[in-house]
């Protein structure tokens, strides 16, 4: 009989080479005679630890890495095919107390499945959501999603339910699912990881949406940064069809719902939901000034539901469970759990599922470990390019939405990045400003020409010049864009700025001297 | 004013990548991704083309086709080496790997080396940010790229194709 082994697929895992450590063991095995199967994974989210290759064996799926493809041999020697001792040896992953001590509803079946799989999908779970849905009907399975507390995980944190309601209201005809998949944050991964490591679940919550507004078309706006997304959700549609959960009647409903994925074409406006249905109809990104919101006129003039790959990847198990259980994790106003992702100089990089609370300093020093460079983490930036700098003494702020927002801050996807004392807050943000004039879709002015204003006077005082007047000027630009900007974009780009200046004045008075 | 004309075998590709997305509802992106994996580029001619095939404007046709980043208008190099130029790679180095993958290409961001070799380009972000600094060479991805290891890659470019 072959011995099983698991190595991710997943693409931070391939660039951490995963594939070169798949080519080595086919010839070591083969060489010392033991018989193999190879399965593929999605990653475990432990990133310091990819590539994480899992052998079967009597005690369990027996945990190594991270495996280069220099250590295979040794490994082979060894005897980890049998689950032997070896210095990469970690042991059973999910008792690894990164692991353990998370709550994972959203990623259950991410690095633990072939994703691909569909027997393996059902067998944990899968598609007693839609099953759920189906029984339920329209009105209750949107009242369900309201119940759960479920808001928008792409950064907005609007009520899921509500927007549901809104679709499920508007006269019967064409309307449809739309998942915004064009994840452009930096610092965030979980769209991805999810897209690559448990594409049935986001299809089914897709599916789900659709039955419960009574929508028969659902589009993944995908990035086209995915690549590896793209190829496994594609796979995944297709098995699904085929499988009878996609199509003209649904596990036997009679009930139709189909899907297909589209391509962005690297634009990180298409990630605000107006230009993103711009996109799709083919045309520039450009936004749509609301209202009317999309639910009520979107793609192609029907009403539509724009969520982010996590919010729709999480309905599956808020019907399968409940409302009730799912509303159990969290506090406050921010019910259930949310995938936060680590990212910057750390070192444990990774994605820690948690109910909503935890701090700041919780997850940078107890999953994090501190920074990779071994200098003190001096900043963070929470929610990508448009979310503010902290500085140290706001780390005991827990992460949700509320607390957060108390502090001129925001959750946004999730993504936490660390910034070790050697950054230079002056230049993160400048290019805060400079990113926005590359990305603005151009529509209103403040965007468009407050963006570039910005970059070259934070430039200028970064060379020293006349920078009193400058400083004062950024303010004025901030708060022309804060105020009216048409999206997000022109609209958030003043809260890196502006968290930078007042929370690290030094970075902007040492220019000062020389001015 | 008078519009860049493709060659009639340019325009037969581009017209059946047209035919084989005209099933889609607002199938111009779409179109456009399949011309550009076909040609490495939007070519000029290209415009007029798709204008004409679904009854747009060729101002239409060109103002998507500048929207976006990922369109370019000329052919790239034989490889394309991205590098992520967002914050979290930026916290982990990426700066000084931005300046080294200049310096040892001799080329800008949006350039290609005169030996028509590699095009340097910019990206915003891969999803990588769990091991920045990351790069990605032609379809292949790569974390916690050191600058030794971005020329270990370069120079095995080099080799497969010349």
């Amino acid at each position: 009989m072959s011995v099983t082994v698991w190595i991710p697929r997943d693409a931070g895992a391939l660039a951490l080479g995963a594939e070169a450590v798949v080519r080595k063991l086919e010839v070591e095995a083969k060489d010392s005679g033991t018989a193999i199967k190879i399965r593929r994974n999605g990653s475990r989210g432990l990133y310091w630890l990819e590539p994480l290759v899992e052998v079967e064996c009597a005690e369990g799926r027996i945990a190594y890495g991270p495996v280069t493809e220099r250590d295979v041999p040794d490994l082979v020697a060894k005897g980890f095919l049998k689950g032997g001792a070896h210095a990469l040896r970690i042991g059973h992953i999910e008792d690894h107390r990164w692991l353990a001590t998370q709550q994972r509803l959203t990623f259950a079946r991410v690095g633990r499945i072939d994703p691909l799989d569909l027997g393996a999908y059902r067998a944990s779970g899968g598609c007693n959501g839609l099953a759920r849905a189906l029984e339920l009907g329209p009105e209750a399975t949107v009242n369900e999603v309201l119940e759960s507390g479920l808001r928008g995980r792409g950064g907005a944190a609007f009520p899921t339910g509500i927007k549901w309601q809104t679709v499920l209201r508007q006269p019967p005809g064409q309307k449809y699912v739309t998942c915004n998949a064009d994840e452009g944050d930096s610092g965030t991964y979980s769209d991805r990881m999810l897209m690559e490591g448990d594409p049935f679940a986001l299809i089914e919550g897709m599916t789900i949406a659709g039955v419960a507004v009574g929508a028969t078309k659902g589009y993944v706006y995908l990035r086209v940064e995915y690549p590896h997304a793209h190829r496994v959700l594609n796979a995944a549609i297709d098995a699904a069809r085929e499988a009878g959960l996609l199509g003209s009647d649904l596990l036997g409903s009679g009930k139709a719902f189909d899907m297909e994925v589209r391509l962005g074409a690297g634009a990180y406006i298409c990630g605000e939901e107006t230009s993103m249905l711009e996109s799709l109809e083919g045309r520039r990104g450009e936004i749509r000034v609301r209202p009317p919101l999309p639910a009520e006129k979107g793609l192609f003039g029907a009403p539509t539901i724009v969520n982010n790959v996590i919010t729709l990847a999480t309905v599956p198990t808020i019907l399968a469970n409940g409302a009730a259980a799912y509303k159990e994790y969290g506090q406050a106003k921010s019910r259930g759990t949310l995938p936060l992702q680590l990212a910057g100089n750390i070192r444990r990089a990774g994605l820690v599922e948690r109910a909503f609370g935890l701090t700041v300093r919780e997850l940078l020093e107890d999953y994090g470990g501190g920074s990779m460079s071994g200098r003190p983490i001096r900043a963070v930036q929470i929610g990508g390019p448009l979310g503010a700098y902290l500085p140290a003494s706001q780390f005991d702020t827990p992460l949700e939405y509320e607390a957060l927002s108390a502090i001129g801050a925001l959750l946004g996807h999730g993504g936490v990045v660390a910034f070790d004392d050697t950054v230079d807050m002056l230049e993160m943000a400048r290019y805060a400003m400079e990113f926005c004039a590359h990305e603005s879709c151009g529509k209103c002015t403040p965007c468009r020409i407050g963006s570039v204003r910005g970059a070259e006077a934070l430039a200028a005082i970064g060379r020293g010049e006349d920078c009193d007047r400058q400083l004062v000027l950024v303010e004025e630009l901030c708060d022309t864009m804060l105020n009216a900007s048409l999206c997000g974009l022109g609209g958030m780009t003043p809260f890196p700025v502006q968290s930078a200046m007042k929370h690290f004045p030094e970075d902007f008075r040492a220019r000062t001297r020389g001015g | 004013m008078s519009a860049v004309v493709a060659a009639p075998a340019d325009e037969a590709r581009i017209l059946a990548a047209v035919e084989r997305n005209l099933h889609r509802d607002g199938p111009l992106i779409e179109i456009l991704h399949e011309v550009q994996s076909e040609f490495g580029c939007i070519p000029s001619g290209a415009v007029a083309v798709l204008a004409r095939a679904l009854n747009l404007s060729r101002a239409e046709v060109h103002g998507v086709v500048t929207f976006y980043h990922h369109f370019r208008s000329k052919a790239p190099g034989r490889h394309v080496l991205q590098i992520c130029r967002a914050e979290s790679c930026q916290a982990a180095g990426g700066r000084a790997l931005e300046r080294h993958a200049q310096q040892r290409l001799g080329v800008g961001f949006g350039e290609t080396t005169p030996d028509g070799r590699v095009t340097l380009e910019a990206v915003y972000c891969l999803g990588l940010c769990a091991c920045s600094p990351a790069a990605m060479l032609d379809d292949e991805v790569h974390g916690r790229v050191t600058a030794e290891r971005l020329d270990a890659l370069i120079d095995a470019g080099a080799k497969v194709n010349s």
